[in-house]
This record gives structure tokens, C-alpha cells and sequence, in this order.
């Protein structure tokens, strides 16, 4: 069983943490299994994810600043929620983090988590990369920003210009209340009020809202410029909010969205979707080109994903990267990690952490 | 055959070309422009497409544009409204040809 849940948190829940249930899913190597299972030996490749990725140079740098969170979504990739008080980046692992930083030329430092708002040390790795000059971007839930210590975030992001890329799966109450927990459309309108009117999302490129959809199930994200205008129309008409950008991905085949598509039969069905939207034009834009993705222990990896199911980036000579003896050359001539989940990266329009690529 | 319908036609809808390549090619072509995003969106299209399918009644256009609908964006509360759409469209259809049946009956029976 995972820790007590931490009683300060408030937040919408739509499940609970594979960990709290001691899901067999909890094990990595179990959710790889659990993907090389699937029979798709009919589909082009047999099923195999054959590219051979290769780095571009780090332009983004992205933290993943620990698991908790006040929300437990059923399709989080992270198993984050209220009871992940665990896995928590401590001060010494931010203060790696940014030696590290001050090595690459990374001109974009991406902060998610669970909830990254709730890390200690959250304010200060903000600060600290602001004053380096990085364009910041939080990923946030929106909700977080309702709860007590974090109110006074969208005027303290909007003082040092901070982008926040917020999760919001449907500009209508039914799909992001399935995913995220009943309530949260709600709070997430009530949040994006105030995000507004600390001067976020009104075209002024130092203050950018970002609105991040994923789809309410097995079917991949659609158009994603499309989707923004029916978004922006949506929520301005209903609600008077307005956001700069929408960006799409795909939900990832692996923890929480992996649990549900095998819960609902839908496994099957959603990975030959994945490998017969299969498009190639996605490859050079792929997220793992050219972003670094560090965790909360220190622990480096080609992307968030890969860093959910411990697929540690190694060096040519096979040890696994840590931020501690953090090496940007060495780390340019590597291999990317690669299997199945891939698939989601690189079906339809793509999807990476900034959206759809193709 | 022993039913009519089965789920695994509908990705083999591409083999009726196998009679015609040619009329198979134009219609596949005009499909895929029809459904491109013009003045009306890739979703209002869909959510189109979703009410047509009920008021064919066409079991695999109804697999194909739910699904659709709901990668367009479209939720369960606006793929039903569609739905009501086609159902008011038919029932209508059939009740606005009472007036005929009215016509009719007034012609025939004394005042």
C-alpha cells in the first residue's frame, strides 16, 4: 500500500493510484509485458517500433518534479495522486538539475509532475531558471491552483512570465469530469478566471495559456487546429475564457490509460489503432529528439514516458544517465530507448509534449 | 453468411474496388475531400455524418462516426443531439406526409 493520503490536499479524483490498490501494474516491467502480449503480429512491422531515434541537441529541458497530486485522473501516465508523498525531488536533486541545465543550451525548462505546484522546492526552481533567462512552462491541472498555499500562483507565474500548459481534455463539462473526476470542469473554468485575470491567455506572448486535450478514452486526439477554434468559440461563448493555444496529444498505452484499456477491452483494439495510424512524417518532430526528461530521483530519460516505465537513458557505453554526472556530450551520441508505447507518439498527427507534430 | 452484418467489413470496405478499380479510386477520392475540414469543421461534419448514418440506419457508418465524433472532439451529449436530429427528421418526414393523407380524405368525404 502507498502512503496516507496527505489531508490538505483538495482536488477532484476519478480513481485511485495503482499503487494505493497494489495493482500488479505498479511494476514496470509488468505494463511492458503486459504491451509485448498484444498480439499484433497481422499489423505492418508485427507490432515492432523498428525507428531508430537518434538526438537532436536539448531544447527542452523537463523536470518532473515528483508524483503527488491533489487529482487522481484515470488516464494519468504518472500514477500520480493525493497518497505519492514519496517521490518528491528533493533541493539537492533541483540544485543538480540546474548545473545540469547550465550545461546544455536548452532555451525551455518544462516542469511537470503529479502536480509540480506541490513540490517545496517548486517556487525556487522557478526562480532560478527565470533569472537564467529560460522560458519557463508549468504543466498544471488547473484545479491545484484553487487550493490554498498555490492561489497566489497566477499572478506569481504572470510577475515572471511563466507559460502555463494546462490539462483540460473538452471545453464541456461531461468528457473532463469521465476523465478527471466529477467537479473538475468546474474548478478548472473557475481557475482559468483567474488566470485571465492576472493576464494570462490574452495574446500577450510573455503570458501564454496553453490548453492541453487528451482524449476521454480509445480513440486518438483530433484535429488539433480545428479543435482550437471549436475550443476557443466554446469557452469564450459559455464561460468568457479565453487561452492562447491548444495543443493534442495522445493518451500513452502505460499505467493508469493501461490499466483502463485492459479493465475495459479496449487493449487490443486501441494498439492496432496506434501501429496502423502509424505515420512516419512524425519521427523528426518526436519529443525524445529533442528534450531531456529528468526525475524526481535524478534519473535521466528520453522523454516523460520512458521515464514512467524506468527506461533509463544510457550512455553509448551502456551505464545509465544520472543528473549527478550529467554529460550533454556524451549524452548527444546516444541511443534513444524505444517499444511498443512509442506507438502513441506516433499515430495520426503525433504527439509530443508541445502537441501534435505532423 | 449467417448474419448480414459483421464488424470485420468495415475495414474491407476498400475491397469492393476489386470490380471496378476505377469507380472505386473516384469514390474513395471524393470521400476523403468531403470530409475535409472547409467551412463547416472536421467535428460538424462528423456529428453530420452520424445523424445520416442513424437515418440510413447503417450499423458500420454508425461504428465509423461515433468513433469519429468523439476524435473530433464531439461529446455524448452532442453525438445524441445529432441522433435526435436524424430521429425528428424521419418522424417529421412521415408526419408531413399526413397532410397529403389530410388532402386525400378531404376530397373524398363529405363536408
Amino acid at each position: 500500500m502507498g502512503a496516507p493520503e496527505s489531508k490538505e490536499l483538495v482536488g477532484p479524483r476519478a480513481t485511485t493510484s495503482l499503487v494505493s490498490r497494489a495493482s500488479p501494474l505498479v511494476s514496470t516491467a509488468q505494463q511492458l509485458k503486459t504491451l509485448r502480449q498484444v498480439d499484433l503480429s497481422k499489423l505492418p512491422n508485427q507490432g515492432v517500433f523498428r525507428e531508430k531515434l537518434t538526438p537532436a541537441g536539448i531544447d527542452i529541458f523537463q523536470i518532473n518534479v515528483g508524483k503527488l497530486c491533489n487529482m487522481t485522473c484515470r488516464h494519468c501516465h504518472v500514477d500520480a495522486g493525493p497518497d505519492r508523498t514519496a517521490e518528491m525531488m528533493s533541493r539537492e536533486t533541483v540544485d543538480l538539475c540546474l548545473a545540469a541545465l547550465d550545461k546544455t543550451t536548452a532555451k525551455v525548462v518544462d516542469i511537470t509532475g503529479g502536480a509540480p505546484e506541490l513540490n517545496p522546492h517548486f517556487r525556487y526552481l522557478v526562480e532560478q531558471c527565470v533569472a537564467r533567462g529560460k522560458h519557463v512552462m508549468d504543466r498544471c491541472n488547473l484545479t491545484i491552483l484553487l487550493t490554498g498555499p498555490c492561489r497566489d500562483l497566477p499572478e506569481w507565474f504572470a510577475s515572471r512570465g511563466v507559460e502555463v500548459v494546462c490539462s483540460l481534455p473538452h471545453y464541456r463539462q461531461r468528457n473532463t469530469d469521465l476523465q478527471r473526476g466529477a467537479g473538475t470542469f468546474e474548478k478548472s473554468i473557475e481557475a482559468l478566471r483567474r488566470l485571465n485575470a492576472a493576464g494570462y491567455g490574452r495574446g500577450d506572448p510573455r503570458l501564454r495559456l496553453t490548453l492541453m486535450h487528451n482524449p476521454a478514452g480509445a480513440y486518438l486526439s483530433g484535429d488539433q487546429k480545428s479543435m482550437e477554434r471549436e475550443w476557443k468559440e466554446g469557452l469564450q461563448a459559455n464561460h468568457g475564457v479565453t487561452f492562447d493555444a491548444l495543443i493534442a496529444l495522445n493518451n500513452m498505452p502505460i499505467s493508469r490509460f493501461l490499466e483502463w484499456l485492459e479493465i475495459s477491452g479496449n487493449l487490443q483494439a486501441y494498439m492496432e489503432l496506434l501501429v496502423n495510424a502509424y505515420n512516419p512524417a512524425t519521427v523528426p518532430g518526436l519529443m525524445c529528439r529533442n528534450t531531456l526528461s529528468v526525475g524526481w530521483d535524478g534519473r535521466v530519460y528520453d522523454c516523460d514516458f520512458n521515464q514512467m516505465l524506468e527506461l533509463d537513458t544510457r550512455y553509448a557505453d551502456g551505464r545509465t544517465a544520472h543528473i549527478r554526472d550529467f554529460d550533454p556530450q556524451q549524452l548527444a551520441t546516444r541511443a534513444i530507448v524505444t517499444a511498443r508505447h512509442c506507438f502513441g507518439c506516433t499515430a495520426g498527427a503525433g504527439s509530443s509534449c508541445g502537441g501534435a507534430i505532423a | 453468411m449467417d448474419t448480414y452484418y459483421r464488424p470485420e467489413h468495415l475495414p474491407k470496405f476498400s475491397s469492393i474496388a476489386q470490380g471496378n478499380q476505377k469507380l472505386a479510386d473516384k469514390f474513395f477520392d471524393y470521400y476523403a475531400e468531403v470530409f475535409k475540414a472547409g467551412a463547416l469543421s472536421a467535428r460538424e461534419k462528423a456529428l453530420i455524418a452520424l445523424a445520416v448514418s442513424h437515418a440510413v440506419q447503417c450499423p458500420y457508418c454508425i461504428d465509423a462516426y461515433s468513433k469519429e465524433s468523439l476524435q473530433q472532439g464531439a461529446d455524448l451529449e452532442q453525438m445524441t443531439e445529432a441522433v435526435h436530429v436524424a430521429a425528428a427528421i424521419r418522424g417529421g418526414a412521415s408526419l408531413m406526409h399526413g397532410v397529403q393523407m389530410l388532402e386525400h380524405v378531404q376530397r373524398q368525404v363529405m363536408a
